[in-house]
């Protein structure tokens, strides 16, 4: 793959401009970069809408559409809107961006090792961001198949940014038509064979040493709204070693049906069920990541992940989301006095050896040693 | 789960069966070892059988690694530190295996010691490195005056200087004497080592507690590798051997290599190289201290030393050559070692707050400056002093053996050493008197008939433990130092009924998955036919076994604990291991297709030998 002002993959190893790749597209290429992998992908930069509304002649069009637009003529609004969108849907996209983008969208099916859906999403720059969903420009495609129709989705998410309301609001806030210029994400849809979450404490006891799996076969819904019981693994957290596992029954899973873009639920017959769905070495990746995930956010976390059937082995551990965790990290395990034999502990031994340097012991003429 | 405790039990002393031949065996040693002149007690008392240290049956004179280590180790707690809960260990012999049953101190004199060990406890924490220091000069003092005795045969008369001189001794006081200060001298570096051990042992039992107590669950090796020493004197005499197995590569001087068993043969063949001169002063040069090295654990008379077997050290140096020539990185990676371990610590550190923190400082730095020793201490005193001591005892063996009390030297090893010095004034008595001494007479037939005693002991397998069990094994040096919990006690109770899994179940010693190739080994001189890439299950390992670990991918012992050699070396060496399986070496074979999975300390057989 190669990354070109107008493609840039999300481990493509650049930095995350957000003017460049829009929000959304520039925090996938950061978790990318922090190790903790998000479904393979690439932006489709701001720089390649610029350089379609310019050469296609279209800035021209929409400063000639919007001129002198009230916002409060709703009617006027929603047939220029319409105008502009159907403009970007039609006129034909540059010869040297088309052949960059083919080349974007092989490269990821060969990644995938095949033809498989993708979602394709909006992602706008910075200036947009804060009223950027009310402005309904989070648009997002999913279980997209083929060139043409991920091409039409791309166009779909760029007119996104001509919808009636979005127009409405730019001139309601006197935000400039000129310049305004969105990135587009295209992002394989995972194809979850085991997926589920993490969170790097013992939610049972607030230990922070811990980091504890829940685990199922198939996508993660069944498991973050309990519809099965999952596997539940917890790992110290330093050592990335298994403190204790309980397999859970996992007796159905949630697939995706690819013919009709749709999850389907099936049962798990009994040799899966009563196995750990992941391997020794797929849980030691889980938690790996989730322990990235808590050193980049500096903050206990709670992740959703999942192994994608579609990936190579080694890659295909997805991160699909990172929140802080706010119920147990708070607590701070008690330190308790140890027990001992006859009520004597040894607990104070250390406190032995710190008198060094101070008074010498009765009966002792040597204290600590200086060399 | 308690009901179980209550009711399962281990055999009593008198219900374990005496091998056929073995008859009469509780002559062969001292009286006060065997259990029959206890008075009942011996029923009633838990016994566990210290097969990590004596996992073969003892010849009557190897009693003495044993009187002396664990008489010492007890003094220490006992009547040196009085460590509030915990007196010595009592010891018995039995069957020809060594039983261990420690002394609990009663509750209401508990209190009353604590001041008493805070003092002298204090001081050594306090004064660890230059106690430590003045240590290793006092040992270094007697293995010095132990190689200094000599054992020669008398004279056929008093040479006439001592006539002139008015000296009016034979000389046969001398070989008395010299006997007495070798098994003194012995004894001496006995309480030695355990000057610092039991005081190691503690400052990582309190880190060890604390960091059970802060972090639930944190696996034992995590413990280990935040107090373990990376550059330790354990491992140097492995060290040396790679240094000069390098130094022949940069010397080209590899080609003398080729047939190392022949040990003169293969140093003329260097000297006479170009450069060969110089490897063979570094030779030389690392044989003192680092060849007084055994391949056993220094408590059996046959443990073979390198600096008397060169042709163990040439062989492995033979080897680093090969595999450094292959392009394996045959140093350890000190470097890497040391990052993992500030990783480590600094990751545990960084999960507790301010307070927390400061006691965790402190309990880890005591830990880790005290912890070192109960590594380190093993060169000096069951490589070092008793290299030295078991090849005194040789030479005492051949001044028997010239004089024809019996036929070769490691025959002596058949007498208790309160009966070598009987045999030594019946020896000197036949001399002075001018006749036969009786010990020719005596001792060849009942050498003969104690080997017989002794070969049919060895067929049978100790029990791992006698009588009925506490419930619950809370003493800390039992745990510490010989994993005696009390999950292992009923592990080796439900051995019978096996794991469902059929899975061989031990301790998690040092973490890692492999499948391989199974290598059985239960003796020291087996461990030439361990081939590169196999998997080496044996009854207990030594350290001097750490070349062998350079080539092998696992390790599966019977016997020991985290801090088990094996377990050492293998978390050394990135090996995966299982310790303390009980009957690993017995139950896999040679050749079979086993997984060790070193994380959650279990083996599995695979498939048969091919």
């Amino acid at each position: 793959m190669h990354d070109t002002q107008y493609i840039q993959f999300f481990d493509g190893g650049h930095a995350a401009d957000i003017e460049i790749l829009g929000g959304k597209c520039a925090s996938l290429v950061n978790m990318t970069g922090a190790a903790m992998p998000v479904p393979p992908g690439f932006a489709v930069t701001t720089n390649a809408f610029r350089m379609f509304i310019h050469d296609s002649g279209l800035d021209a069009t929409i400063h000639r559409l919007l001129e002198g637009l009230d916002p409060d003529d709703v009617d006027s609004v929603d047939t220029r809107s319409a105008a502009i969108r159907e403009e970007m849907i039609l006129r034909p996209v540059p010869d040297e961006l088309r052949g960059q983008f083919y080349l974007a969208y092989h490269d990821l099916m060969e990644r995938c090792q095949g033809e498989v859906p993708v979602a394709v999403r909006s992602s706008a720059t910075a200036e947009d961001l804060p009223e950027a969903s009310f402005a309904g420009q989070q648009d997002t495609y999913l279980w997209v198949t083929g060139l043409d129709d991920v091409t039409d989705a791309v166009r779909r998410c760029w007119a996104s940014l001509y919808t009636s309301r979005a127009i409405t609001y730019r001139l309601k806030n006197g935000i400039p038509n000129e310049g305004l210029a969105m990135a587009v994400a295209v992002q394989k849809m995972v194809n979850a064979k085991a997926s589920g979450v993490a969170i790097t404490l013992n939610p049972g006891t607030g230990d922070r040493s811990k980091i504890t799996i829940d685990a199922s076969y198939g996508v993660g819904e069944m498991v973050v709204s309990g519809q099965v019981t999952p596997d539940n693994i917890m790992l110290d957290k330093v050592m990335l070693t298994v403190v204790s596992e309980i397999i859970g029954d996992k007796h159905a899973e949630l697939v995706p049906d690819t013919a009709t873009h749709r999850l389907i639920e099936r049962e798990v017959d009994e040799e899966r069920r009563g196995r750990r769905c992941l391997t020794d070495d797929e849980v030691v990746a889980v938690a790996s990541m989730a322990k990235r995930a808590e050193q980049h956010y500096k903050s206990p976390q709670d992740i959703e992940w999942a192994f994608d059937a579609d990936l190579p082995e080694g890659e295909n551990l997805l991160l699909l989301q990172a929140r802080p965790e706010t119920v147990h990290s708070v607590k701070v395990p008690e330190l308790k006095p140890v027990p001992g034999s006859g009520g004597f502990s040894f607990g104070n031994l250390s406190a032995l050896a710190a008198a060094a340097g101070e008074a010498p012991l009765p009966g002792h003429q040597h204290g600590h040693d200086h060399k | 789960m308690s009901e179980q405790v209550i009711m399962k039990s281990f055999p009593k002393p008198s219900e374990v069966p005496v091998p056929e031949g073995a008859e009469g065996w509780e002559e062969l040693y001292p009286y006060f070892l065997s259990f029959r002149n206890l008075s009942g007690s011996e029923d009633e008392k838990f016994w566990f059988c210290d097969s990590q240290h004596w996992p073969t049956v003892y010849k009557p004179f190897e009693t003495i690694g044993g009187e002396f280590a664990v008489k010492c180790l007890g003094q220490y707690n006992t009547r040196h530190l009085l460590i509030p809960p915990a007196n010595g260990i009592e010891f018995k012999i039995h069957l020809g295996y060594l039983y261990m049953s420690p002394v609990p101190v009663p509750e209401d004199q508990i209190p009353g010691r604590v001041p008493e060990f805070e003092q002298r406890a204090g001081h050594y924490f306090q004064n660890w490195d230059s106690l430590l220091a003045g240590w290793k000069d006092k040992v270094r003092g007697t293995i010095q005056e132990m190689e200094e005795l000599t054992f020669e045969p008398l004279p056929d008369m008093v040479p006439i200087e001592d006539i002139i001189g008015g000296v009016a001794k034979d000389g046969s006081e001398v070989l008395m004497e010299n006997y007495d200060r070798l098994i003194q001298l012995c004894y001496q570096n006995w309480q030695y080592h355990f000057e610092f051990l039991n005081l190691g042992y503690l400052a990582y039992l309190d880190f060890f507690t604390f960091c059970k107590e802060v972090f639930p669950g944190i696996p034992d090796q995590a413990i280990a590798k935040m107090v373990q020493g990376v550059d330790m004197e354990l491992f140097r005499p492995d060290d040396e051997l790679k240094k000069l197995a390098l130094w022949a590569i940069e010397l080209q001087v590899q080609s003398a290599f080729d047939n190392t068993d022949d040990v003169e043969g293969t140093l003329a063949k260097v000297a006479a190289l170009p450069g060969g001169q110089q490897w063979i002063e570094a030779y030389e040069a690392a044989q003192d201290p680092w060849f007084n090295f055994t391949v056993g654990n220094g408590f059996y008379g046959h443990d073979k030393y390198w600096i008397e077997n060169q042709e163990i050290p040439l062989g492995y140096i033979k080897d680093y050559i090969r595999r450094a020539e292959e392009g394996h990185q045959i140093m350890r990676p000190v470097e890497e070692l040391v990052a993992e371990r500030d990783r480590i610590t600094e990751e545990y550190r960084s999960l507790l707050d301010g307070e927390a923190q400061a006691v965790f400082d402190a309990k880890r730095g005591l830990a880790a400056t005290a912890y070192p020793y109960v590594e380190n201490h093993n060169f000096y005193i069951e490589h070092w002093t008793m290299g030295v001591f078991w090849r005194k005892v040789r030479e005492l063996g051949a001044v028997f053996a010239d004089a024809g009390f019996w036929e070769s030297p490691e025959d002596m090893l058949y007498l208790t050493r309160g009966e070598v010095r009987d045999a030594l004034f019946d020896y000197v008595t036949g001399w002075a008197v001018g006749t036969e001494a009786t010990g020719p007479l005596y001792w060849p037939q009942e050498i003969e008939r104690r080997r017989k005693i002794i070969d049919a002991l060895s067929t049978q397998r100790p029990q791992p433990a006698l009588n009925t069990p506490p419930a619950e094994i809370t003493e800390p040096f039992t745990m510490m130092l010989w994993g005696i919990t009390t999950e292992q006690v009923q592990q080796w109770l439900n051995a019978d009924e096996g794991d469902d899994s059929g899975a061989l179940v031990g301790m998690a010693a040092s973490p890692g998955v492999v499948e391989g190739i199974a290598r059985v080994v239960t003796h020291a001189d087996q461990l030439g036919e361990v081939q590169e890439g196999e998997i080496l299950v044996a009854t207990i390992t030594a350290p001097s076994w750490g070349p062998i670990f350079g080539k092998i991918k696992a390790t599966v012992t019977d016997i020991g604990g985290m801090m088990s050699h094996a377990a050492i070396v293998c978390r050394e060496y990135a090996l995966p291991a299982v310790t303390g399986t009980g009957k690993g070496s017995t139950t896999i074979k040679t050749g079979q297709l086993i997984r060790v999975d070193g994380t959650t300390g279990r083996v599995e057989i695979l498939e048969e030998a091919a």
